[in-house]
């Protein structure tokens, strides 16, 4: 009987037709993939990516070198040197971010007083050689000025769950 | 009353743990000792006791309301309670009302991570503020080049005013108004000028007062402190230095009761300055004609054996001559004086700033202070000879400002009017040749039962013709009737003509009244230097030496080591001494600056690393041999300096240079040094007073903040007051007899030397002398520090 039962099971070719049916349902189904980088999936407001050092509207950078961040920093990545600016506030000198080492946990911008040292959406930057991936102040803040509406607008989103 | 005092223990409680302590203990110390924490601000164990910032609030059984910790005295039965609702609720509030007027600035607040504030605020403060008025904010002032002051931070716990009142001896800082028109400030606009002024950046609980030197270059938490030793006075000052990614970031004081307990001068604690400074060497240089290259070390030590060798064989190894600077470290001392001797000639001298040698064929007369430190505060009377000890050992002068408080006479002589911070019993300001005058006169007073015959040889004869004043009678009086005295010869008066006279009236002083006799030396290891052997006429551990008895800079030297030292500024005759170097055929320059006198005399320049990069030993004044480790590695390709002597030592393939550690070098002097009497003073020799004639003699003031290269480097240092400006300094009266009165500038001649130079009168200096400072790069062309000048127009 058993036997029997596989033979007409695979007479009418009954596993294959079964397996037809989930392919098809899944072919006239709405897709789940993205053709990416033409379409992109959404991101939270809280996406941690590359780094960047805001400015205030007026143009003056927001850090004020209290090294919190670089404290706070589980895989020493940042390094901060900082001094006395002529107008006697306090600024960095020195303000570098080693993506090689960076595991993006946002420590450093959860720790950061001023909202300076951000994390933005951006995930698909690369660098040619280490030196690259070697973010320097300047650097940080060319990221910064460029998206600053869009990382305005993800802080302004997520304003009122902090 | 010590002793009174331990011996009436009282029985207390706290938080329910019983303790033993002394009668007349504060609730707070009673409670520090026992190791439970209160929290204060305006509490210091060093200062007294204000109780005005109230943080210390506690419970105690039987009282009513809350009391100061820091001002209750403990009595018998008493049962604190530092944690109980009471006490909390208290100590809260206070602390609510302290953050009232403090801003919120952590972040860019350079205490921030220090702060005895945020801590306490950790531990008693609200989360969140419920204060929403306007806060009050203060202006800033501007006190001087070291500290740099954010008034709206200050709590009021006027520790730094206690500290000018009670330690520093000046009350440069104080608070004016009450409540909350309270302000902590200098009264008029101006800089805070003591020499210690550096402390009250550690005393301040708050970010008022910082320092300026340092101000946002770091924060405390990324600094590694390192244990190391002050390198510019006989004290030896324990300090912490912060390094941070191989850079020194600031000097702290470590604390040791026995020698600065917590405080730190400011020549010790901004010194580190220089250590970047431009000029450092960080590169072997060779000399090729003109041009200076820079070269690796194998090619540089190589020329500079090559160079020493062809003077050996041209002259004789007896024309090599050796200057090491007082603040070299022990092992550095004791490598280059056993090269030199390895080579032959024992012309090593590291007493660059003494005059007088006539007292080097006694054996002895070693720099000790004599006594520890911390005795220097139990003393009853002390005589000091040529010491601007407040500016020269800001620690000693400390000391001896508690023995001042205390009751004793502390007395002085000295060539210029120098400023104390403590009462002076006795002052006499003579000229340098009256100095031995006034020492004789002393010694008149004190001889005047003894009967000529049993006075040492030569004296009475010396002793008749003085005159004796009250002054003369009232030191002899005081030093013989003190329980404790000590003479103390210092700093100022080695470079003076007749040193060994002085060292021999001191002495007998000394003897006469029971006293104890030291030097408050120059440099951080002059007594390290003695027992190294770094003089002529004494090898390592006091062996004795042959020797032809000149001094070094004396002789005709063809070939010339130089250890950190910069012969124009760091000898007592600048103009001879470039001269010697300058001359010689063959100059080696171990140093870590390079200066254009360097570049123009030298021939070799190999970069060594200054006292925090290097590892060593500097012995101080008492004798404690304190080792330290360096702290950073020396910038490029400068190394150690006992490391390039003993390299030099092998290629010129002597015996014992084989050292692995500057720790073996150090132990092998110290076995030889085991033993050892350090006697302060040499068998008796008759000084002879008839020395100064009618001229005008100079006065050769070293300034505190140009002792050695790296405080010459110091920026901060350098724009302090206490930076003396080049100038000719004296009186009116002798202005208008040299008729030079009326000029803006004046030219100063010793000899073939000259120099013109601001005129500046000056009352304090005495008659017939004129007070030219050394170690200046505007009097470096002068000759001797002391000793006859010409002024004209």
């Amino acid at each position: 009987m058993k036997h029997f039962v596989q033979f007409m099971k695979s007479l009418f070719l009954l596993e294959l037709l079964k397996g037809m049916n989930v392919t098809g349902r899944y072919f006239f189904k709405p897709k789940m993939t993205l053709r990416y980088p033409e379409e992109r999936t959404p991101l939270s407001p809280r996406f941690r990516g590359l780094h960047a050092l805001r400015r205030y509207p007026n143009g003056e950078e927001r850090c004020i070198a209290c090294k919190l961040c670089e404290a706070v920093c589980p895989a020493l990545a940042i390094t901060i040197e900082s001094a006395e600016r002529e107008d006697g506030t306090r600024r960095t000198t020195r303000y570098e971010i080693d993506l090689t080492k960076c595991i993006f946990c946002g420590y450093c911008e959860e720790s950061c007083p001023v909202d300076s040292i951000v994390e933005t959406h951006i995930f698909e930057y690369h660098g040619e050689e280490r030196a690259d991936l070697y973010m320097t102040k300047e650097k940080l803040l060319a990221v910064g000025d460029k998206y600053e509406v869009q990382i305005a607008q993800a802080r302004e989103q997520d304003a009122r769950y902090r | 009353m010590n002793k009174q005092v331990t011996k009436q223990m009282v029985n207390i409680e706290i938080n329910g743990k019983k303790l033993q302590v002394p009668q007349g203990t504060m609730v707070i110390e009673a409670a520090d000792s026992a190791g439970m924490t209160i929290p204060r601000f305006c509490y210091h164990r060093k200062l007294s006791v204000a109780a005005n910032c109230r943080m210390c609030l506690v419970d105690i059984e039987k009282m009513p309301k809350p009391v100061p910790a820091c001002a209750t005295p403990v009595t018998d039965g008493m049962k604190v309670l530092t944690h109980s609702a009471k006490a909390l609720d208290a100590q809260k509030g206070v602390m609510e009302f302290l953050l009232i007027n403090h801003p919120l600035d952590c972040p860019v607040c350079d205490q921030g991570g220090e702060c005895d504030l945020q801590d306490t605020s950790m531990g008693f403060g609200l989360d969140r503020g419920r204060y929403h008025e306007p806060k009050r904010v203060l202006r800033d002032k501007d006190i001087g080049p070291l500290i740099a002051t954010e008034m709206t931070r200050c709590i009021h716990c006027t520790r730094c005013v206690r500290f000018g009142q009670e330690i520093a001896g000046i009350m440069e800082l104080g608070a004016t108004g009450r409540g909350e028109h309270m302000r902590i400030g200098t009264y008029v606009e101006r800089a805070v000028n003591s020499e210690m002024s550096g402390n009250v950046i550690d005393l301040c609980p708050v970010g008022a007062l910082t320092s300026k030197p340092y101000r946002f270059h770091g924060r405390a938490w990324e600094n590694i402190p390192i244990d190391s030793i002050a390198a510019h006075d006989c004290i030896g000052s324990n300090i912490h230095i912060e390094v941070r990614r191989n850079k020194v970031m600031r000097v702290l004081p470590r604390e040791n009761n026995g020698i600065n307990e917590c405080w730190l001068s400011d020549r010790d604690r901004f010194s580190y300055t220089a250590l970047d400074s431009d000029d450092r060497l960080t590169q072997p240089m060779i000399k090729q004609g003109d041009d200076w290259k820079a070269v690796d070390w194998p090619t540089a030590l190589n020329y500079a054996v090559e160079g020493l060798k062809t003077v050996i064989n041209k002259y004789d190894a007896r024309h090599l001559g050796a200057l090491v600077s007082p603040s070299s470290t022990l092992e550095e001392m004791y490598l280059l004086q056993k090269l030199m001797r390895g080579l032959g000639c024992d012309n090593i001298e590291h007493r660059l700033r003494q005059q007088d040698f006539s007292s080097d064929t006694a054996s002895g007369a070693y720099p000790v202070l004599g006594l520890p430190v911390a005795e220097l505060e139990n003393l009853n009377a002390a005589l000091l000879i040529g010491a601007c000890i407040r500016k020269d050992q800001p620690i000693a002068a400390h000391r001896l400002r508690k023995a001042a408080l205390k009751g004793a006479n502390i007395m002085a002589i000295n060539a210029l009017d120098y400023d104390f911070n403590f009462p002076l019993a006795e002052m006499l300001v003579v000229s340098p040749a009256d100095m031995l005058r006034s020492l004789a006169a002393i010694c008149k007073v004190l001889m005047e039962e003894i009967s000529s015959s049993e006075m040492p040889d030569g004296l009475s004869a010396i002793l008749a013709a003085v005159e004796v004043n009250g002054t003369h009678r009232a030191i002899a009086h005081h030093l013989k009737s003190a329980e404790k005295a000590a003479v103390l010869i210092g700093t100022q008066a080695m470079s003076q003509n007749e040193l060994a006279g002085i060292r021999a009236l001191a002495g007998l002083i000394a003897e006469s009244t029971n006293a104890s006799l030291g030097s408050l030396s120059e440099g951080a290891n002059a007594l390290g230097a003695w027992l190294a052997g770094a003089v002529p006429h004494q090898g390592p551990g006091g062996a004795t030496v042959e020797n032809d008895k000149t001094a070094v800079l004396a002789k005709h030297l063809m070939a010339c080591v130089l250890l950190n030292v910069e012969p124009e500024l760091d000898c007592a005759n600048a103009s001879a001494a470039h001269d010697v170097v300058r001359h010689a055929e063959f100059v080696i320059s171990m140093t870590s600056y390079m200066s254009e006198n360097m570049k123009a005399s030298a021939d070799v320049l190999l970069p060594i690393a200054p006292f925090a990069e290097t590892s060593g030993t500097l012995v101080n004044g008492a004798g404690d041999w304190q080792s330290f480790n360096g702290s950073c590695t020396p910038p490029g390709e400068a190394r150690p300096g006992w490391k390039v002597l003993r390299v030099l030592g092998n290629l010129f393939e002597l015996d014992g240079f084989e050292y692995l550690s500057s720790d073996e070098v150090r132990d092998e002097l110290k076995v030889r040094c085991e033993g050892l009497e350090l006697s302060p003073s040499g068998p008796w020799r008759c000084p002879s007073l008839d020395s100064g004639d009618g001229g005008l003699q100079r006065i050769g003031h070293l300034p505190m903040y140009a002792v050695d290269m790296l405080v010459r480097r110091a920026q901060p240092l350098q724009d302090t007051r206490d930076a003396i400006v080049a100038a000719i300094y004296l009186n009116a009266a002798t202005a208008k007899r040299t008729g030079v009165a009326n000029e803006d500038n004046v030219q100063a001649v010793q000899g073939s030397c000259s120099v013109s130079l601001p005129l500046v009168i000056d009352e304090s200096i005495p008659d017939a002398c004129v007070m030219i400072p050394v170690a200046l790069e505007e009097t470096s062309a002068l000759g001797a520090a002391y000793g006859v000048i010409d002024l004209c127009k």
